[in-house]
């Protein structure tokens, strides 16, 4: 029963972190009606500037964030102006441009391979970092100390994000944009800005996701993989577009990832996610958290 | 030069085109309407004057100075407004929310209160609703938010595509005395109608418009004794 009861423990913690991997996705499909199939190979090259960060630098983890996420924020600001925008530009009557989709897809394998090329195949990690197999000892339970503080992230991270775009003019522009883009252009909104910085900040928050990874998890060329296919399943779950959705969406998957293996073998666990995703997909495509657009 | 200038301009969707070596001009501090039936090319003219379209053809003026081939955030800083047809409210944002988004331009981004202030006294409905859903207001609630909206650009020329639409006679009664409170306050309006007895009553003056081309200009009192008017808008 106890280990039940950790498990569940860590299956939210580490579920709120899938979350965090996901919400950049969400926005950026929220914004762009894009599905960025990038986005884990964006979270791999913010967890190699924040293991590169960290290790050349021997800060404390979370300190790397004040030089993570802008990075990554102008890494996504110009991957999109200057690589994607000429796509939606040239699609312009298109509302879903599906081009657009298989340009992030060359992006992906870009990055990837280039990483393999500058970085090697090897695993990488911060062998020494302050938060590396830490453990909180609650009773008979131990509660990893790095994924707590990935929780914690993942929590602040969101409520940033929503009080950002509920709270502040560009916020109110990104959702306006998402909303019409036509009509949020006769606002006197730019949407190729708005794209720019949508995409700027899911990338930051891949960035953020990196930074809480990074003490207990492996850093290769094709770790984004990982979290790639996690992520379209958690905003799936979560609904498109949706920031709680993600969150809880990243929880869900996590507490069937750590709970499951309880039950019964683990590898039945990744069949349990993905049935899941189908039965989503079949009774309520809108996910749980999404709103069915009529546009 | 008026106030807006519009020189001999087609406008085409691919190979289809829609309007004709068209010219007009509005003077500051007019109403002026453009009237003619479904598929006129009214919509398309007013979408040219914002920037969504660009003319293959023709220029446009904007106190003197050209804004055809101007993306529309450009031309909305310059002070043209464009309240679109069907409304386009942000249907999931507070009708707060939508107003302020209203005010992005940079010139009425730093008036944003005051504005929404005097928007809130010319629709006291909208304060009420204030912080519902747009998308769950009746049709004439949510055309006032979309004229709100455009108020909250702080115009220089508003341009209305269709106010009326869809709504009960007492409400276009009542969007059509907005207008006119709105163009009393010094405001220029470029009104598209098919309600032509009503815009034409407010208006100084307007344009009929047939197939794309203009087929008929003068003042509003005029043209609302036109025979051609007469029998083809009004059924008499």
């Amino acid at each position: 029963m106890i280990y039940l009861l950790e498990d569940t423990i860590n299956g939210i913690l580490m579920g709120s972190i899938y979350g965090l991997t996901a919400l950049g996705l969400t926005v950026i499909f929220g914004v762009l009606k894009v599905i960025n199939f990038a986005h884990g190979s964006l979270l791999m090259v913010a967890m190699y500037v924040t293991y590169w960060t960290v290790q050349m630098s021997g800060i404390h983890p979370y300190l790397s964030l004040v030089v993570v996420v802008p990075v990554m924020f102008v890494f996504g600001y110009y991957l999109q102006d200057i690589v994607i925008k000429p796509i939606f530009k040239a699609e312009k009557e298109v509302r879903e441009p599906i081009t657009v989709i298989i340009v992030t897809t060359g992006v992906w394998y870009i990055l990837d391979n280039l990483t393999l090329l500058i970085f090697g195949p090897q695993y990488r990690n911060l062998q020494d970092n302050a938060l590396r197999g830490k453990m909180f000892v609650l009773g008979d339970m131990l509660i990893s100390v790095p994924k707590f503080w990935g929780f914690v992230t993942a929590l602040v991270t969101a409520g940033l994000l929503y009080w950002f775009l509920q709270r502040t003019r560009i916020g109110r522009a990104i959702r306006a944009t998402s909303l019409d883009r036509e009509a949020s252009s006769l606002m006197g909104i730019s949407p190729y800005k708005v794209y720019n910085l949508a995409f700027g900040i899911g990338t930051a928050t891949a960035g953020v996701a990196a930074v809480t990874l990074i003490p207990f998890y492996n850093v290769f060329p094709t770790v984004g993989v990982l979290f790639d296919i996690k992520g379209f399943i958690i905003v799936v779950l979560g609904g498109l577009g949706s920031i709680g959705g993600a969150l809880l969406g990243g929880i869900i998957i996590g507490l069937i990832e750590s709970v499951g293996p309880q039950f019964m073998a683990a590898t039945w666990t990744e069949a349990i996610v993905y049935a899941l995703f189908l039965v989503f997909l079949f009774l309520k495509p809108s996910g749980l958290f999404g709103v069915k657009y009529d546009w | 030069m008026s106030f807006l200038q519009v020189n001999g301009i087609d406008v085409r969707y691919g190979d289809v085109q829609v309007i004709f070596e068209l010219s007009l001009r509005v003077e500051e501090g007019e109403v002026v309407s453009i009237i003619g039936g479904n598929g006129a090319g009214k919509s398309t003219l007013l979408k040219t004057l914002s920037g969504l379209l660009e003319p293959s053809t023709g220029e446009i003026l904007f106190e003197g100075r050209p804004i055809h081939g101007s993306p529309p955030e450009v031309i909305v800083e310059r002070g043209i407004i464009h309240v679109p047809e069907g409304r386009r409210l942000f249907s999931l944002m507070s009708v707060r929310d939508n107003l302020i988004v209203g005010a992005y331009n940079s010139r009425a981004d730093k008036a944003r209160e005051e504005t929404l202030e005097e928007v809130y006294r010319l629709f006291p409905r909208l304060r009420e609703r204030e912080s519902q859903m747009a998308m769950t207001l009746s049709g004439g609630e949510q055309q006032m938010v979309a004229i709100a909206r455009g108020l909250m650009a702080k115009p220089k020329l508003l341009m209305l595509d269709e106010p009326s639409l869809g709504l009960a006679p007492i409400l276009i009664k009542m969007i059509f005395d907005t207008v006119r409170t709105i163009a009393q306050q010094g405001t220029t309006v470029l009104l598209v109608e098919q309600d032509v007895k009503h815009s034409l009553g407010l208006s100084d003056r307007g344009y009929v418009l047939e197939h794309g081309r203009i087929v008929l200009e003068g003042p509003a009192r005029d043209l609302l004794n036109d025979p051609h008017i007469k029998t083809a808008y009004l059924g008499m």
